[in-house]
Order: structure tokens, then C-alpha cells, then sequence
């Protein structure tokens, strides 16, 4: 099996594993509790929760641990808008979020707020200019992206997080695809939130966390016991947070090697299916990129028959298009970019990691140029770039 | 989520092709909504006697043009245009429900076929 679906999830490391075990058995306790078993599991969290703040420059009492990203999402979004909203109603954020970030925007309209979704270029980048232009004496709050899931494109959060502090607006960034992955320094990012997942970077799945800056309110979205300081009730998930801080301390220690390591892998793929495949795109090339993630538009043929293929040969990806989704849309995130629908269906994402290798790399160049140009004999277009007819 | 039949037909779809002069073409579906079917006939003495297609779209829509294909070889026009979306998804073993569009665009594709076809024939008859 060749593993690129590293943007949808992780493995466990073997280490992250291993630091986890002992807190489903023997020291179960609950982290509220007095006893020595309770404060035994208090101490773990506390940890993990130092060993994460140190990862990003920031304080011990600014993390949330949170369920995922999506919660941390919702509850950076909500908790901070309900809590500004006698100060405005106009928030801001980008038409490519990922969907825990967009349907909780959709779902604030309703309730009586407008919202700009500021729009991205073909490289798939949000212009710092528009972001300026958006804002209104109204605006308290945006939300964009540090990179997108889909093409990997790093958004110029450092410049759009200094716009929106001169104009005293709440920024928050989600950093799902980036934290493990790039470095975050919030001790000199202007960001007042920042969303991550574990499972995105060899941590479990099923939690994450949120940052939030000294200083900015938050109305608590779970309402429960005092946990995280009154702001996220619920009997913190003591296994899986452990695990987190274990996984974020190794992939901010091997950051800067692995990422020359994938960064060569992905070049040499993307190349490689430059060279074998014509007529094919690659989202956001130009772009600041996440040295891991692939998006090749293929032309004349649809992303879920090329996902389904290279399945067949053991490679997992991802597609965007509209048949592996469930909608009859394509990706948001192509249309967004200014691709047509009939070259957005055809969409391949390759996302790498950790145990990936020059070998499948070469295997994966050699299979999807085959299986494109099978689905090209199928397909009723294209047949002109077909090189064996 | 796709039926091992389903699958099967994507993997080895039946009857991929253009036929060279054929009697009857339908092409149906648009490039924008991410699935087009155009299905070649050949039909001699009211029978169909070969089918081919060519699909852009997904697992579902390449496994339906297969089958339909299959199903539609042998028959009678009037036989072949009662061959129904569910009949197509039947025979594969069912389709996911966001699916079940692809096996509509199979029986359209049928039809069209068929009725280009028949508007040649009636232009064939007009003529002589």
C-alpha cells in the first residue's frame, strides 16, 4: 500500500503510541479529581500542554484542548463572535476554508450577521489588499486560513493577522494543515487564535487544540464542568492529549529535515508526472506551498475514476471532485481558484509524509500515467493527447 | 460504498469505443456537471446488434454505460427502450443513492441513441 493521503489523516507515531498506552490502563484518572490517580493525570495534560505551547511560542494557559479542528474551529468562531457582537456584526474570512470554518460563517449569517468571503487568485491565494478593502467599522472579526487542505498554498497570514490588529479586528487562523508542518511562532505571528488537529500531525485522532491569545474573550461553546479554565467543559481526553503534545514536540524537532525530505519526494512526483502526463495542472505552483501536497488538475477525465484506479493499485489519494464528495459540485476550493467545472472534476490530491519514499514515488508516476491514459480512451474527449491510440 | 459488480465494470468496462458508421449516436450529460455517455449503435433488422460507449465520469457513470451496454446487445429497439435507469443499477448490484443519477444518464443515453436512429430512418424513407 502507498499511503499519500497524509492531508486527510496520519498514522500514530510508534513514540506517540507508545507515550499514550499507559494512560488507557493504569493511570486512568480523571484530571479533576484530588486523589493521587486524578493528579497523576493532571500532571500529564499539564505537560502536554507545556510541551505544545513551547512548539508554538506561546503561554500554557492559551491552549484549549478541543475534540479536533473542527471543534476548535467552532468554537474560535463562535465563541469569539458572540462574545464581540455588541461591538459589530461583519466578519471576514476566504472563499476556501475548509468546510468547519465555512458552514460555521453560513450558519452565523443566519443569525444576523454578514459575512465577506473574500476571493482568491488562480494560485489559490487571498490578496492582503482585499482583505484591507473588506473591512468595515463594523468588522470584529476574520478567519483565514494558514494553508489550504487541497492545494497546500500558505496564505500570507503574517501581513493579513497585521492588518486586521491595526484595525483592532479578532484574527484566527486555521492551522489543521500547518501545525507539525510549519513553523509557528505566536510570539511574533499577530494571530489571536489558532486552530490545530493531532491527527493531521502522528497524533491521534479525536483531539486538537485551540490557541487563544492573553487577553481575548471567549464565550464557552460546551457547556460543562471548569474545565480549561471555564472555557471548554467536558473530562479532558487524557490519552489522546498526551499523545498530541508528544507528536507536535517530534514533528517540531524533525520539522526543518523532513520537510527537505518530503519537499524532494513531492518535486520529483510532480515532475515525473509533468513529463509522463500531458495536459495536466498543477494547483498553486507558484505559490508558497506546503512542501507535502500535490493537486494535479488531469484534463478530460474525473477525479473519483482516477482516485478508484489508483486504489486498485494500492495508492491512496484524495479527489475533490464532486463524485467523491457526495455533492454535484466540485471542490469549492477550484472553483474559488477561477478553474471551470469541467477541469475542476478532475481533480488528484497527492499529500505526503513521514514514510514515504523516492521508490513509491516512481511507482505512483508509472501507474497514474497509465491509468490516465486508460480513462482517456474511455472518455469521450481528448483523445488527441492520447500518445498509444 | 460501490457494489463489487459495480466495481467489476469500472475495472473491465464492456464495449469501450466508437463503432465506426454507426446507425444510431446519443450523447447526453454536459462536461460542467462531470458526467457525459455517448452510446453507438448498430442496428440491423430491428435488432441491436453491437453497442459501444465512451464516458468522462465517475466509478458509477463508466460502470452504467458498461452495463447498459450489455444490457441493450441483442434486443429489439422496442425491447432495448424499455430498459429503465433502475433496471441498469439492478443489474449492478445497486448504486450508492447519490449515485442513482449516473444510471439515469445510462437510460437517457439509450434512448438518445435509439431516437437518433429512428429520425434516420425517417429521414432514410423520406428520401426514397
Amino acid at each position: 500500500m502507498i499511503y499519500l493521503d497524509y492531508n486527510a489523516t496520519s498514522p500514530c507515531h510508534p513514540k506517540v503510541i507508545e507515550t499514550m498506552l499507559p494512560f488507557f490502563g493504569e493511570k486512568f484518572g480523571n484530571p479533576s479529581s484530588l486523589h493521587t490517580m486524578g493528579q497523576e493525570a493532571k500532571k500529564a495534560i499539564e505537560e502536554s500542554r507545556a510541551a505544545i505551547a513551547r512548539c508554538i511560542s506561546a503561554r500554557e494557559e492559551e491552549i484549549i484542548f478541543t475534540s479536533g479542528g473542527t471543534e476548535a474551529n467552532n468554537l474560535a468562531i463562535r465563541g469569539v463572535v458572540k462574545a464581540y457582537q455588541k461591538k459589530g456584526n461583519h466578519l471576514i474570512t476566504s472563499q476556501i476554508e475548509h468546510h468547519a470554518v465555512l458552514n460555521v460563517f453560513k450558519a452565523l449569517e443566519k443569525e444576523g450577521f454578514t459575512v465577506t468571503y473574500l476571493p482568491v487568485n488562480q494560485e489559490g491565494l487571498v490578496d492582503p489588499g482585499d482583505f484591507q478593502k473588506a473591512i468595515t467599522p463594523q468588522t470584529i472579526f476574520a478567519s483565514i486560513m494558514h494553508a489550504n487542505n487541497e492545494t497546500g498554498v500558505i496564505q500570507p497570514i503574517e501581513e493579513l493577522a497585521s492588518i486586521a490588529k491595526e484595525h483592532g479586528i479578532i484574527f484566527h487562523t486555521d492551522a489543521v494543515q500547518t501545525a507539525g508542518k510549519l513553523p509557528i511562532d505566536l510570539g511574533k505571528l499577530p494571530v489571536d487564535l489558532l486552530s490545530a488537529s493531532a491527527h493531521k500531525f502522528y497524533g491521534p485522532k479525536g483531539t486538537g487544540f485551540l490557541y487563544v491569545r492573553k487577553g481575548v474573550r471567549l464565550i464557552p461553546q460546551l457547556l460543562g464542568g471548569a474545565h480549561e479554565r471555564g472555557r471548554r467543559g467536558g473530562t479532558e481526553n487524557v490519552p489522546l492529549i498526551v499523545g498530541m503534545g508528544k507528536a507536535l514536540e517530534i514533528c517540531t524537532q524533525e520539522q526543518e529535515e523532513e520537510n527537505q525530505r518530503i519537499q524532494a519526494l513531492r518535486d520529483f512526483l510532480e515532475s515525473g508526472i509533468l513529463a509522463e502526463v500531458p495536459e495536466v495542472i498543477i494547483v498553486g505552483r507558484r505559490s508558497p506551498r506546503l512542501s507535502n501536497t500535490s493537486l494535479v488538475l488531469v484534463r478530460y477525465v474525473e477525479g473519483e475514476s482516477m482516485l478508484l484506479n489508483l486504489d486498485f493499485a494500492g495508492i491512496c489519494v484524495s479527489s475533490g471532485s464532486a463524485c467523491t464528495s457526495g455533492s454535484l459540485e466540485p471542490s469549492h476550493v477550484l472553483l474559488a481558484c477561477g478553474y471551470p467545472h469541467e477541469i475542476a472534476h478532475g481533480s488528484v490530491r497527492f499529500s505526503l509524509g513521514k514514510w514515504n519514499t523516492m521508490e513509491e514515488m516512481k511507482e505512483v508516476v508509472r501507474v497514474f500515467s497509465s491509468i490516465v491514459e486508460k480513462l482517456r480512451h474511455i472518455s469521450p474527449f481528448g483523445k488527441e493527447v492520447i500518445r498509444n491510440v | 460504498m460501490y457494489s463489487e459488480k459495480v466495481l467489476e465494470h469500472f475495472r473491465n468496462p464492456r464495449n469501450v469505443g466508437k463503432i465506426e458508421n454507426p446507425d444510431g449516436v446519443g450523447k447526453v450529460g454536459n462536461p460542467v456537471c462531470g458526467d457525459v455517455m455517448v452510446m453507438y449503435l448498430k442496428i440491423k433488422d430491428n435488432v441491436i446488434e453491437d453497442a459501444k460507449f465512451e464516458t468522462f465520469g465517475c466509478g458509477a457513470a463508466i460502470a452504467t454505460s458498461s452495463m447498459a451496454t450489455e444490457l441493450i446487445k441483442g434486443k429489439t429497439i422496442e425491447e432495448a427502450l424499455s430498459v429503465t435507469n433502475k433496471a441498469v443499477a439492478e443489474a449492478l448490484g445497486g448504486l450508492p443513492p447519490h449515485k442513482m443519477h449516473c444510471s439515469v444518464l445510462a437510460e437517457e443515453a439509450i434512448q438518445a441513441a435509439i431516437n437518433d436512429y429512428l429520425q434516420r430512418q425517417n429521414h432514410g424513407n423520406g428520401k426514397a
